[in-house]
């Protein structure tokens, strides 16, 4: 009952094509849309619990957005596009580094020439698209191997842009404008005039950023490239016989990815740490991603958020719950165990629901449909 | 039937979560980030225990600082810098008045909460670690890198080599190199490093160790190969065990290692062997060993069954560390009750109390840290207070005190310390405070 379509009828072709058809779903996404953009807002101005502390909004809901952002572009290329990629912490720094250097200006002297490159410090918000971009041209180039090697070969090889660039923005003091720890700090949020400085201003800021990067992507994803980027995972050649071309959508996926990877980084740089080194874009980054994604549910932008969700939540929440109570555990206690039911939930939800997340919530869609008697 | 008792548990969990907060008023929040597991793990342990336990001294024998209990909650943050800003926004509203300093406990943490901790308005100490150029208290209001820095460490280890190799004028032509862990902490010493080559003309060569710095063969080929006259560890945790093994897999003699006082603790050298024997480190300014204070904490928290760490273990290098580095921060509170009254503080009146921190020679006696620790004086342009250490070796049982006091040369590393921070003041937009008017 509650989930009825019956009377819904479709009479356009837009209203058929849109990209969420049923009426419920326009409204629970209302809903949702309406409780992030204005209800937590509201909620932190008037300090209601648990959002009247910097805590919820400055270490779980920033980070959980940002993050986010990062799965959806894991999950385009992987998900949707069967490309295994272990390097999207590499894509994420590579978003970070070159907004910084975008952002506080760059300068490359050739002196072969006689002549200087000379770019004056860019606005903030031009500075992390522009990071983006440039990691989209270096998941093109790491993505070119695709076209020749498939799946795990495809993972060792991006694994590879994963190592270089964790060397390269350690070593190439450039990337860092010579800080002598190789520790560079972000510039100050300026967008347009307006400082963005709060934990609520930079939560908004990343919402703004999620919610565009997601109906992107999730059209996208509808649409003719996404078609092909799925025909290209679920078989190649078959793919290739009706005309898709593999050199073009791989590096399409590559690309996109790559864009919504680096944007991510830059974000996770500039608004959440504020200060970074190449370590927080290590390959743990990489496999966070992955992990998040695989939960999540591949080839799916919902079971992005979910995933990222259960990835960087749930470890905070373990870490939690026996303090809140009152358990006199030790901290090391605490983190071996927190290892343990972690790894464990991990096991036992892929061997119970091995599409993740994304598939336990369309199950759940077909229950309500039929409730109250779901077979 | 199992259903509802699963809501049952479940209803009786939340309500005892809502319940919990609800504490005594006149406590000082004090939160601890350590790292009890991960790669750096056998040396967290050992300082966090340090910690815990003259926090738990404080409350057991004085009752809390004049009467001010300290609450203390620990956090696990493993080294890594996402984990250790989760961990400080979740702790530095607690208690009555928020977090009274935070001490992070990693390079990388300091440099991600530098920022967020002058905008909340909580000091942060990072003794004997951190950001050098954080030693100007105009630029960095915040920032307190007590004891030392690692500049302060990179002189003295200089002044040491020129003293045994019999002269200042005798580093000419010498070849010195850095093994170095690959992150904000293994660089920091690389500038002033340089600064010293060049004004004592010896060569320098620094080499990256990557992160956790198990893996160092290459880099000792390149040290066989180069014969550097001297070798300046700068690594933590597992890196410092791996650089004895591999330096006496070359034969590179152990002598002619001077690691950090990062690099000079107990697990740094056991696992090794007798192949640590000779192996050098500086020492920020305590070494290990039993003094006054061990004999309270033994008969207050011990006896009690309150300790944090093995019996055994008291006394250690890396405890004491985590010991002097509470203690500090308790100093810092106890002056600010003076100014602003016996009650509990929030982090702006504490930073104002370690800033005014005066820790005089009777003092230090006063609370039995006798021959650990020399007088420090804290100011508005100095957060770091004093700059002295002293080198010790380890000869296969014990870490035996080889030098006199060093005290870093201020001519060699100001002008650095200027430098750096202005850039930082520029980049952040920071107006440096006029430290002759601050009270």
């Amino acid at each position: 009952m509650l989930y009825r379509e019956a009377g819904q009828f479709k009479t356009t072709y837009a209203e058929d094509m849109a990209i969420f058809p049923i009426r419920q779903d326009r409204m629970a996404l209302a809903i949702l849309l309406g409780i992030a953009f204005i209800g937590v807002p509201l909620l932190a101005d008037f300090d209601i619990w648990p959002f009247g502390s910097d805590y919820l909004l400055r270490a779980i809901l920033l980070p959980f957005l940002i993050l986010a952002l990062a799965a959806i572009g894991v999950n385009i290329l992987v998900g949707y596009c069967g490309q295994i990629s272990l390097g999207s912490g590499a894509f994420m720094a590579i978003g970070a580094y070159s907004a910084y250097k975008l952002g506080t200006g760059v300068h490359i002297p050739l002196a072969w020439f006689d002549f200087a490159i000379s770019i004056p410090p860019l606005p903030v918000l031009l500075a992390i698209l522009l990071g983006g971009l440039t990691a989209a041209v270096a998941g093109i180039l790491f993505g070119i191997p695709s076209l020749r090697i498939k799946g795990l070969y495809l993972a060792v090889a991006t694994l590879a842009a994963q190592f270089f660039f964790d060397w390269v923005f350690l070593r190439v003091s450039w990337f860092t404008n010579y800080a002598p720890s190789g520790s560079v700090n972000a510039p100050t949020l300026d967008f347009f005039g307006l400082n963005v400085g709060t934990p609520i201003e930079r939560y908004m800021l990343c919402l703004i950023f999620v919610t565009v990067f997601a109906v992107l992507a999730k059209n996208l994803v509808r649409g003719n490239l996404g078609r092909q980027w799925m025909a290209i995972r679920d078989m190649d050649i078959a793919a290739e016989l009706i005309g898709i071309r593999p050199l073009y959508a791989k590096l399409t996926a590559f690309a996109v990815s790559s864009f919504i990877i680096g944007v991510a980084g830059a974000l996770w740089a500039f608004v959440y740490l504020g200060s970074w080194e190449p370590l927080a874009f290590s390959i743990d980054r990489s496999l966070q991603l992955l992990f998040m994604v695989i939960i999540g549910g591949l080839g799916s932008i919902v079971g992005s958020f979910v995933g990222a969700a259960f990835i960087l939540i749930l470890p905070i929440l373990l870490n939690l719950i026996p303090s809140e109570l009152g358990v006199p555990l030790s901290t090391e206690t605490i983190t071996h165990l927190e290892f343990i039911i972690f790894g464990s939930l991990i096991c036992y939800l892929l061997i119970k629901e091995p599409h993740g997340f994304a598939r336990l919530i369309s199950l759940g869609k077909e229950k309500l449909r039929l409730w109250p008697f779901p077979y | 039937m199992v259903r509802n008792k699963l809501i049952l548990a479940a209803a009786m969990l939340s309500s005892a979560a809502i319940a919990a907060p609800a504490a005594a008023q006149n406590e000082q929040f004090i939160p601890i980030l350590s790292y009890r597991t991960g790669a750096y793990a056998v040396n967290g342990v050992p300082y966090a225990n340090g910690v815990a336990d003259y926090y738990n001294l404080i409350n057991e024998r004085d009752g809390g600082i004049n009467g001010v209990k300290l609450l203390v909650e620990e956090c696990e943050t493993g080294y890594a810098t996402d984990k250790g800003v989760e961990c400080y926004e979740r702790l530095k509203g607690k208690g009555p008045t928020g977090a009274a300093f935070i001490n992070p406990l990693s390079t990388g943490i300091t440099f991600a909460l530098t920022e967020k901790t002058t905008t909340d308005k909580i000091p942060i100490i990072t003794m004997g670690y951190g950001r050098a150029d954080s030693k100007n208290g105009a630029v960095f209001a915040y920032n307190f890198p007590l004891l030392g820095t690692y500049w302060s460490a990179a002189d003295i280890a200089i002044q040491h080599v020129a003293k045994e190799l019999g002269g200042v004028d005798k580093l000419k032509g010498k070849k010195i190199s850095l093994l170095f862990h690959d992150s904000p902490y293994g660089k920091e010493p690389i500038p002033m490093l340089q600064v010293l080559a060049k004004k004592h003309g010896f060569e320098f060569t620094p080499i990256p160790v990557t992160h956790p710095g198990v893996e160092q063969k290459s880099q000792w080929l390149a040290i066989r190969q180069n014969r550097p006259d001297y070798v300046l560890v700068w690594g933590w945790g597992v890196m410092n065990g791996t650089a004895v093994k591999e330096a006496a897999a070359v034969a590179y003699p152990r002598e002619k290692m001077i690691g950090v006082w990062w690099s000079g603790a107990e697990p740094d050298v056991t696992p090794a062997g007798d192949q640590a024997t000779g192996y050098k480190s500086l020492m920020l300014q305590h070494g290990a060993g039993k003094f006054p204070v061990h004999a309270d904490i033994e008969k207050h928290v011990y006896a009690k069954g309150k300790g944090a760490s093995e019996p055994g273990k008291v006394g250690e290098v890396l405890y004491n560390r985590g010991m002097v580095n509470a203690m500090l921060g308790v100093e810092g509170i106890r002056k600010a009750q003076e100014k602003f009254g016996k009650k509990p503080l929030t982090g702006e009146q504490v930073r104002w109390g370690l800033e005014n921190l005066n820790l005089t020679e009777a003092r230090i006696k006063e609370m039995g840290f006798e021959g650990m620790l020399k007088p420090i004086k804290i100011s508005c342009s100095d957060h770091e207070g004093a700059r002295e250490g002293r080198v010790q070796q380890w000869d296969g049982k014990g870490w035996k005190i080889i030098s006199d006091w060093y005290t870093a040369n201020q001519s060699d590393t100001e002008p650095l310390v200027e430098e750096v921070s202005a850039k930082y003041a520029a980049e952040k937009n920071v107006q440096p405070r006029d430290c002759s008017k601050e009270s």
